[in-house]
């Protein structure tokens, strides 16, 4: 009985970045630090000077509130990144998935290894954001851990979605609007920075339909410990809507493209 | 934009030899990104949502900030710093990906150097199509700066030729470095170096705020890029502003002259 | 343009003596010297790490030499690389088109980088693109072309500045045959309209067919030098018979074939009789009870001569 083919696609990508990786786990554990130490101490003592704005943060201090978001948004940033240029590569340049498929054609294979990759990789990513926000005394807690595992989901909301867009396409140009008009969007206005109370009324409801809107919440509550049972229920729904939605997506469009 | 471009290549070749031998690399560019014009426009929003995302937030988070003892919105503070920001960022894009692409997988510049073109002037082509493509960005900045009044003086028209400098500052070394990556694996560090400029040169809080430790982030040159463009969007002009010039101007000297050298012995062998 | 001195008609276009070029310590051109007459097709044959591709990009004025003089239409690359540039079109090794632009932009900006105007380079654009027969694909990117329709292009990009003198590095290599042919016969036009052809090749049948004169290049130095007729006179014999023999029948062929037999090579797979003339060699064999599994009586060519000069076949 040979390697299932799940696990020879999450080999192969694993195998891909590897190289990378060694550089990339340095930066990728010291970044979330610099970020968080700049954003949250700096700005964090304009905002805790201005009387009124702790209410506003749920009596949060500013670091509080932002360092657990970032696992959130990281966890966007790097699903949604190897949703896109990735996949593409596997199709089109490096034809990994073409490759792997030749002999028994199996798209589910492909898919499903991907999904194992893309864990693996928000697993890897949440590592750094986590370790910031243990070693920051503040923002330290048991809830931390619990955190970094709801931000998986968070990125796989992301990535399983933009990946059957990815599998209809046959170049990248695509990727840059998506990032400009949906990625950079949600880092800026999805909750992460600021309650979205300061969000024109309108533009809530988009938020709350969006992923990254309830993987900051999810992982704030988390990691402050302040846990509401109906919220977490929403939280985890609407993720998970996008993550099932995005699969069944997947399937089809995977199965489309491999067995052309 | 593209006729702004062709009005440019038109002016262009009365100026002299290298200069207009130059150009060339830049009309090449144009003929690329004629295609794909819609990426270029659509950068124009993303100065639009981070303004935004700061008037909306942050503003109402942290209200005034005071500096050199003027009370000023906090967004009219971090405005000028994210313009320059900006301006550093495509410009080290242009100079890094772009120029690594072309130089080892596409082999542009060996194709290029076959023809009249030498390294010096392909490296100035370059580098005047980054900051071609900076001066655009840097007046649609500009643009949404004013129009969502975040501008106090009209002296924040400087805010682009302060731009400009930026990006030249920023081209030059980030080609300079490019001509040593081994690989895509080392690009890794380019954001090691942007991120923490990007937090720590007194972007989104006063100088003051760092205490003794002042003196590191003024060797940040973004901190004297963000510096220029601040003192141009308030209007609060002061003898500082030969120091921040003259370090961007070093640093622009210092990028192209190893630019050039090492272009030279990678494509001249 | 830059102004140029113009060559006169019998100053050499490339003139190099003791020409070498170094790597470290490794040395690819080992003192070249040869002479290039304005004109004429000249031909640089060896096999592959022979330093044709080196000696080639010296002359393009890309690569610095690393001893010896060299003078390309009476200039010094080192000094008037821009301008000697200017006046010659070059045709790597690989086709190093660019990707990011349409077949026709490929030629309107390489018409650019020489400083040809707009209208000029539109209009010789289209000029080359029909010489070359590529007209139908010029809104095409040029990553969907053949091998052959690459090459093509790359050859009409290097006649955009009109040059006098066209550089040729395996222009032929990765081609099919009828690719090969249809390129051999656009460059025997440009030959026909007086530009200067400089090429390098490991395929005899392509020195043969186009150029005038050549050398034989191996490990970085000149091994014979002449028109390929007068190479084969001199190297080879009219005729060579190849033989496929059973290993017994293999020694004593030359002593059958006494006069007969100028020379003969014991290759692995087959063996070469030179001689002057094949078929009555193959009847004295026969007679002699000698009975090839295969054989072949055929004109010698510049192969023949390689292997006489180095012991090895191009090939190798």
């Amino acid at each position: 009985m040979s390697t299932p083919l799940a696990i020879r696609v999450w080999e192969g990508q694993l195998m891909t970045v590897w190289r990378a990786w060694r550089t990339a786990v340095a930066l990728s554990l010291t970044q979330p630090i610099i970020f968080l130490l700049g954003m949250g101490l700096g700005v964090g003592a304009l905002v805790d000077d201005r009387v009124g704005s702790a209410t506003s943060l749920g009596g949060l201090s500013y670091l509080q509130y932002l360092a657990p978001a970032l696992l959130a948004t990281t966890a966007m940033t790097a699903g949604s990144f190897e949703a896109t240029y990735p996949v593409l590569d596997g199709f089109k340049w490096r034809r990994t998935f073409e490759g792997v498929s030749a002999t028994p054609v199996d798209p589910r294979g492909v898919v499903h290894g991907l999904m194992l990759w893309w864990t693996t990789r928000l697993v890897i990513g949440s590592l750094g954001v986590g370790l910031a926000l243990m070693v920051i005394p503040s923002t330290r807690g048991w809830g931390v851990p619990v955190a970094m595992l709801a931000s998986i989901p968070t990125g796989l909301a992301f990535a399983a979605p933009l990946a059957s867009w990815t599998a209809t396409r046959e170049d990248e140009t695509s990727f840059p609007p998506i990032q400009r008009f949906v990625i950079t969007p949600l880092f800026l206005f999805g909750g992460a920075f600021y309650p979205i109370e300061s969000l024109p009324a309108a533009l809530r409801p988009v938020a709350w339909a969006t992923p990254l809107w309830h993987g900051v919440q999810l992982c704030r509550d988390l990691s402050v410990g302040a846990l509401v049972a109906s919220d977490t229920i929403v939280h985890l729904t609407v993720i998970s809507a996008w993550i099932g939605a995005g699969y069944v997506a997947c399937r089809i469009a995977f199965d489309r493209r491999i067995r052309r | 934009m593209s006729q702004t471009v062709s009005t440019l290549t038109r002016v262009l070749p009365a100026l002299p030899g290298t200069l207009r031998r130059s150009s060339r690399m830049v009309e090449r560019s144009v003929m690329v990104y004629r295609r794909t014009w819609m990426i270029i426009v659509s950068g124009f929003f993303e100065p639009l949502f981070y303004l935004l995302s700061i008037r909306i937030g942050f503003g109402a988070l942290i209200g005034d900030v005071t500096v050199d003892g003027v009370s000023i919105g906090y967004a009219e503070f971090v405005a000028p710093a994210l313009m320059a920001s900006a301006a550093m960022n495509g410009a080290v894009y242009d100079s890094t990906m772009n120029i690594f692409y072309k130089l080892k997988h596409a082999k542009l510049y060996d194709t290029v150097l076959a023809t009249p073109l030498g390294p010096t002037e392909v490296a100035a082509g370059e580098i005047m199509w980054a900051l071609l493509r900076g001066f655009l960005y840097s007046v649609a900045f500009l643009v949404c700066i004013t129009a969502l009044g975040m501008a106090s003086s009209p002296w924040i028209l400087l805010a682009v030729p302060a731009c400009l400098l930026i990006g030249f500052a920023f081209a030059a070394m980030g080609m300079a470095i490019t001509t040593y990556m081994r690989g895509w694996n080392d690009f890794e560090f380019i954001p090691a170096a942007t991120l923490p400029m990007f937090v720590f040169s007194a972007t989104f809080y006063p100088l003051s705020a760092y205490g003794d430790w002042a003196w590191i982030v003024q060797v940040s040159p973004l901190y004297h890029g963000v510096a220029l463009v601040r003192a141009a969007a308030l209007g609060d002009a002061g003898w500082g502003i030969v120091g921040h010039v003259a370090y961007l101007l070093v640093m622009a000297a210092i990028g192209i002259r190893i630019a050039g050298v090492r272009l030279s012995t990678l494509l001249r062998t | 343009m830059p102004e140029a001195p113009a060559v006169t008609p019998d100053e050499p276009v490339i003139a190099a003596v003791g020409l070498r070029k170094r790597f470290g310590t490794f040395e690819a051109v080992r003192g070249l010297d040869f002479t290039v007459t304005r004109g004429e097709c000249f031909g640089f044959l060896g096999p592959n790490g022979a330093g044709k591709s080196s000696l080639m990009r010296m002359i393009s004025s890309v690569s610095p030499t690393s001893d010896g003089r060299l003078r390309i239409f009476g200039l010094d690359p080192a000094t008037d690389g821009p301008a000697i540039r200017a006046r010659m079109g070059v045709v790597p090794q690989t086709d190093n088109l660019d990707q990011e632009l349409t077949v026709e932009e490929n030629l309107i900006i390489y018409g650019r980088y020489f400083d040809l105007p707009r209208s000029e380079c539109r209009a010789r654009a289209r000029e080359l693109l029909d010489f070359v027969k590529l007209a139908d694909r010029a809104g095409s990117r040029v990553e969907p072309l053949s091998g052959g329709m690459k090459r093509r292009l790359t050859i009409a990009r290097s006649l955009i500045n009109r040059p006098e003198l066209l550089l040729l590095d395996e222009p032929t290599t990765g081609l099919d045959p009828q690719a090969r042919h249809v390129l051999w016969e656009r460059l025997y036009q440009l030959k026909e309209q007086g530009v200067t052809l400089v090429l390098t090749t490991h395929y005899m049948d392509e020195a043969e067919q186009l150029c005038d004169r050549l050398v034989v290049m191996d490990h970085g130095v000149i091994v014979a030098e002449g028109s390929p007729r007068g190479l084969i006179d001199e190297h080879a014999t009219r005729e060579v018979l190849e033989l496929r023999l059973a290993a017994s029948d293999r020694t004593g062929i030359a002593g059958h074939l006494g006069d007969l037999a100028v020379r003969v090579e014991d290759l692995p797979d087959r063996v070469l009789v030179y001689t002057p003339d094949g078929d009555a060699a193959l009847a004295i064999l026969r007679a002699a009870g000698i009975h090839p599994v295969g054989s072949l009586v055929r004109r010698s060519s510049l192969e023949d001569v390689f292997l006489r000069l180095t012991g090895r076949t191009l090939t190798d």
